[in-house]
């Protein structure tokens, strides 16, 4: 009954969304942002630790929210880690992109490489509604980068 | 309490044939649809009043002296008159048609609490209030120097009659404005209760009846109630039409809500002086259409009559409610003694998020999320629920489907 399902739940986002990798903030971190959603209540706390040429080093976060936040939280913190701020930002665009229509733009191979560790998140875009429960913490992550506080997928 | 006294049990399954999208399909299965609190679905005789209006007999009311606007100022003023005997309000005049509930209860905050109330003055609301029993009154109180209190619910999701007491006792409160019935943890307020004892410490009292009305008769006199707002569209009617009925002697003595076409008696560049009520606050053309598809909503349902959905429904909740309870990490929210047809609970191994997603896979729409409730949320100790609701429609085999279809989602977590 659920076979369309496997789909949007592949093993890893349910791996992730039940034991996410990155769901702690960092103690030491140089950025915050919090990402709201204020219509269904999803929220992540994210810190970033930048690394010594000002590359993200770490990511950190709390969230509350469904498997799939939660998962496309973690699956975020573990693919911008090592990348500049630009490239952070382009795989950022690329990715709500991807979620919002299935198809994966056109990225230079190391970047393009990173998206495809985020493909099983593809498939949202099958759910109108959960598109945003995908891309809230790019959001925060746009926001911490950027030196802002609050981010809304609003 | 007075959930009503089964009469004649109500045909479902004819019934459903009034409604004609309850025959769609989703996701190639069967509609369940168990959002009806959100908003309910339509039966033909709404459809058929609204079209046959457009088809046959509509222009502009109150303006035209020619005999379409005639005849559709007599629908409209008909449809004022359906509401006022649904509510058994003393005098027609002082059904006021709004857009839906919150914007009800936003004339009430502006022109009552602007123009009645005092500075220093309270307004209590309650901790279960849908957001749009809140955010006017912190409105308010910012604007107006009204304060602002709230009444505590106790653990079985009831009014804490003993604290609201307390609430009352300096006699600075204005208004009490207090949900008729939770829209997530499905509790009735003992609505004469209340207003009685807000009458006793000198207040007004307001009740939200956008639930309420759905599945039980209201009489303001008999609830002694001073305002009374609902919303169209959760009553088997169109969106863009909501009633507020206050007391012609409150009515007369608040401000106009908003200006323009159709509220005032005379207008010059100097002053304006105000139509009387309840035209004093229905600016512009209003919602014609529409309260002419509330009226035939209204008919539709009494001529179901709410003993007999009273009755369906209450059964329709117990049965839930056993079935929930047999459901290994599922957690319903709200205990109270008089309950309705809403059930909000979680799940321990699923996000209610995710719950909802795979119950719509089975062709069964609950809500989730915070219900437009957050401060509830927070005094329940979570984010959000998972909510099914139950309209006249529901079939108990939709509440089986619905105990299997979290079954097969516990599963798929687990
Ligand atoms: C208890 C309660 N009050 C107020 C409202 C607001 O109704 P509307 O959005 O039609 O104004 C709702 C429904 O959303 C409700 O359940």
């Amino acid at each position: 009954m659920f076979e369309e399902l496997r789909d949007l739940y592949q093993e890893v986002i349910l791996d992730h969304g039940r034991r996410p990798r990155h769901g702690e903030k960092l103690a030491c971190f140089d950025a915050e942002a919090r990402g709201n959603n204020p219509l269904c209540g999803d929220r992540i706390d994210l810190t970033v630790k930048y690394g010594p040429q000002g590359e993200i080093a770490k990511v950190g976060f709390a969230a509350r929210g469904c498997a799939i936040s939660i998962a496309a939280a973690d699956l975020m913190a573990e693919t911008v880690a090592g990348l500049s701020v630009t490239a952070a930002e382009t795989l950022s665009r690329a990715f709500q992109t991807l979620a919002r229509t299935g198809v994966p733009p056109a990225l230079d191979p190391p970047l393009a490489e990173r998206l495809e560790r985020l493909a099983p998140l593809a498939s949202v875009h099958e759910f109108p509604s959960r598109v945003k429960c995908a891309t809230l913490p790019w959001h925060a992550l746009h926001a911490a980068l950027a030196g802002n506080k609050e981010a809304s997928s609003e | 309490m007075n959930a009503g006294t089964p009469s004649a049990p109500l045909d479902v399954m004819r019934l459903r044939a009034d409604f004609p999208i309850l025959a769609e399909k989703v996701h190639g299965r069967d509609l369940v649809f168990l959002d009806s609190a959100a908003s309910a679905q339509k039966p033909r005789a709404v459809i058929a009043a609204m079209a046959t209006a457009m088809e046959r007999q509509y222009a502009n009311v109150h303006r035209g002296l020619h005999w379409m606007s005639e005849r559709t100022t007599e629908a409209y003023e008909g449809a004022r008159d359906a509401v006022a005997r649904l509510l058994n309000a003393p005098d027609r005049h002082e059904i006021i048609f709004t857009r839906n509930s919150t914007e009800a209860i936003n004339l009430v905050a502006h022109s009552f609490g602007r123009g009645v109330l005092r500075p220093g003055q309270a307004v209590v609301i309650s901790e279960m209030e849908h957001h749009a029993n809140i955010v006017p009154w912190q409105m308010l109180r910012d604007a107006h120097g009204i304060e602002l209190r709230i009444a505590p619910i106790t653990d079985a999701g009831e009014i804490d009659m003993a604290a609201l007491e307390a609430l009352l006792a300096d006699r600075k409160v204005g208004l009490v404005a207090i949900t008729h019935m939770s829209n997530v943890l499905g509790s009735y307020t003992p609505a004469a209760r209340l207003a009685r004892l807000a009458h006793a410490f000198g207040a007004k009292i307001l009740l939200d009846g956008s639930q309420a009305i759905v599945h039980r008769r209201v009489d303001v006199q008999v609830l002694d109630a001073d305002f009374y707002v609902f919303t169209g569209h959760k009553l088997y009617g169109p969106t863009g039409i909501g009633v507020l009925w206050a007391r012609r002697e409150l009515l007369e003595r608040m401000p106009p809500f908003l200006g323009g076409g159709d509220m005032i008696s005379s207008v010059s560049f100097a002053r304006s002086t105000w139509a009387a009520v309840p035209h004093k606050f229905e600016a512009g053309t209003p919602a014609i259409l529409e309260a002419i598809g509330l009226a035939a909503a209204i008919a539709y349902v009494e001529a179901i009559g709410y003993e007999a959905i009273a009755a369906h429904e209450a059964a329709l909740t117990e049965h839930a409610l056993a079935l929930l309870a047999k459901i290994p990490g599922l957690c319903v929210f709200g205990a109270a003694q008089d309950r309705g047809g809403v059930v909000s609970f979680t799940l321990e191994s699923a996000h209610p998020h995710d719950v909802a997603t795979l119950l719509d896979r089975q062709g069964i729409a609950v809500r989730a999320g915070h219900h437009c409730a957050e401060p509830l949320m927070h005094r329940l100790g979570i984010e959000s629920t998972a909510r099914a609701s139950f309209a006249l429609y529901t079939t108990q085999g939709e509440v089986d489907a619905l105990a299997e279809g979290i079954l097969k989602v516990r599963e798929f977590f687990t």
